[in-house]
């Protein structure tokens, strides 16, 4: 079934792209990542233009995290403060993301600059969590416990002025840190087109030191709001958010999240993390692939 | 297609009758084209199309000539400023090395002829009429040396010859009776809209003895066409809408699933 997409000037094949969306949302319910780190590169090797997929992922991305942020609100599980200082930052991130965007885009490195960001971010991200989800599943298996980490900001964040306390992480420290966590995040959220909860995780534990409780959620909150930002953002900039696309992307991705998320009650947490990282270091050696071997098509017309 | 056939038939000879005692006050032959549609509406479903070009050569005194003529149809689309970027390796990695800024390169170029071009004009009037992809005339801007400059737009022409968007067919053109002619030329999807220009040429013993063009409007149409100019004109809104059509399928789909 041909449709045609009248941002991104092509006609794909509307099964394909709802299929695409419905298993990015089934990672994203079964691992509780937004999966735009799947989308965006998968839509370019389709033939979609970088640009159009990096906007209208970032779409997607908010309709895939809506019911996530729901529940976890529901719960309790979101640091309301925390979450606004976050979204703040993120939304000065994607303004200055805006700049960056234009600027590598008229010296024609963006697609460059793209594949370097995923090889380097996904391949870090996807080591740490690999190793990390390794020593657990050998701890299961010796039938010791790993040792608890102790809860701690990095040195870095405490050393900032200012100090403000956020009860639901169990932090006093200074909001700079999360602003500017947020504002790098929103950054990547406009050009890559990723909600950056990889990143975002991560950062919270080791870097902020939150309380593990408050962090999914938090960072969630977060990628809703600073994705819709870059919608907005990229609608009144580059124009590139296709609605159509998006709309398709939606269309499979909201089911399947609900798919995984089932799924993902029924599976052991370090076999999932252990998956997860898997697919990350696959896409992050695929950019890597592109970027080291002569690609199939040398040039490019903007 | 069968009504197209009939069609094409009855406008040609309405154009025959109508155009004959014109042509037989004149000297050179003249040429009566026209195309399959004059206005293509890029809609939800559209894969391309298919653009026939065709029409009548009118000679004086309705008398055909001894030699036979040839006929070069040619589709050209928008011209406008581009940047062509040319990847190389650059410390182990593929990267824009090269950029080519072409101010006026066809974004649609497709031509079609009875024979090889090379065949019918020699290359000084071939480049005059800009017969041919090798004869396009792209304007490059800002590039030193001529040696980069032939590679890179051979790259361009590489490029969008796989992409369809440029075109080239020596047997494209089927001449019938000496009089009828008509080619098929193939519009793909990924087309940006504007003006096109259907141009046919009638040429005999390497001269153009007559020249012709129609106009193509290449336009986005209802849902397509709306959703194209939002998203160019009206930024927020456009950005808005985006915003609520994602939260209503994420809130819509969860709450589906919760009540089952």
């Amino acid at each position: 079934m041909d449709l045609y997409l009248p941002v991104a000037n092509l006609s794909v094949n509307a099964l394909v792209i709802i299929m695409l969306g419905g298993g990015v949302g089934l990672l994203s319910g079964m691992f509780g990542v937004g999966g735009g780190f799947l989308t965006t590169p998968l839509l370019i090797f389709y033939g979609i233009p970088p640009t159009v997929a990096a906007a209208s992922a970032a779409t997607q991305v908010t309709g895939a995290s809506v019911s996530g942020v729901m529940a976890h609100l529901e719960r309790g599980g979101v640091d309301l403060r925390m979450g606004g200082i976050l979204v703040v930052g993120g939304i000065i991130g994607s303004m200055l993301g805006a700049l960056i965007f234009e600027l590598l885009a008229s010296v024609g490195q963006i697609d460059t600059a793209i594949a370097i960001l995923y090889v380097v971010l996904l391949g870090s991200v996807g080591s740490l969590m690999a190793k990390e989800a390794w020593g657990v599943f050998r701890a299961n298996k010796a039938g010791v416990p790993p040792p608890a980490r102790k809860r701690r900001h990095h040195p870095l964040v405490a050393s900032l002025p200012l100090r403000w306390r956020f009860y639901r992480s169990g932090l006093y420290i200074s909001p700079l840190a999360p602003l500017i966590l947020g504002a790098v995040v929103g950054i990547l959220t406009m050009l890559l087109g990723v909600g950056g909860g990889f990143i975002m995780v991560p950062a919270m534990l080791y870097l902020l030191g939150m309380s593990t409780q408050v962090v999914v959620g938090t960072s969630l909150y977060q990628i809703l709001f600073v994705t819709i930002a870059t919608t907005m953002v990229h609608s009144m900039t580059t124009g590139a958010v296709d609605i159509v696309l998006a709309g398709l992307l939606l269309l499979g991705s909201v089911v399947g999240a609900q798919i995984g998320a089932r799924f993902a009650q029924r599976a052991k947490p370090e076999y999932l993390r252990m998956a997860l990282a898997a697919v990350v270091l696959l896409v992050a050696l695929q950019m890597a692939v592109g970027l080291f071997i002569r690609p199939a098509e040398i040039y490019t017309v903007q | 297609m069968m009504w197209r056939g009939i069609g094409m038939a009855g406008a040609m000879m309405a154009a025959l009758c109508a155009a004959a005692p014109v042509a037989a006050d004149q000297q050179d032959p003249r040429l009566v084209p026209d195309v399959s549609s004059r206005n293509i509406e890029i809609q939800y479903s559209f894969t391309g199309e298919e653009l026939l070009l065709f029409g009548a050569i009118l000679y004086p005194d309705q008398r055909l000539p001894d030699d036979r003529a040839d006929i070069v149809v040619v589709l050209k689309g928008p011209v406008r400023p581009m940047v062509l970027r040319e990847k190389s390796r650059v410390a182990g990695i593929w990267v824009n090395a090269q950029s080519l800024r072409l101010r006026s390169a066809p974004a649609y170029y497709a031509i079609g002829s009875s024979r090889p071009i090379d065949k019918l004009v020699d290359e000084r009037t071939a480049a005059i009429f800009e017969l041919g992809l090798s004869n396009l005339s792209m304007s490059p801007t800002g590039f030193g040396e001529a040696e980069n400059l032939g590679r890179m737009e051979a790259g361009l022409i590489d490029l969008y010859k796989r992409l369809g968007l440029y075109y080239e067919n020596s047997s494209a053109v089927e001449i019938s009776e000496g009089v009828l002619y008509r080619a098929r030329l193939a519009v793909p999807a990924r087309v940006p809209e504007g003006t096109y220009r259907a141009e046919t040429f009638l040429i005999s013993k390497g001269r153009v003895l007559a020249v012709a063009s129609r106009d193509v409007e290449i336009r986005k149409a209802g849902f397509e066409r709306f959703v194209a100019e939002s998203a160019e004109e009206n930024g927020f809104l456009y950005g808005l809408s985006a915003v609520a059509l994602s939260l209503v399928m994420g809130f819509g789909a969860s709450a589906l699933f919760r009540r089952r």
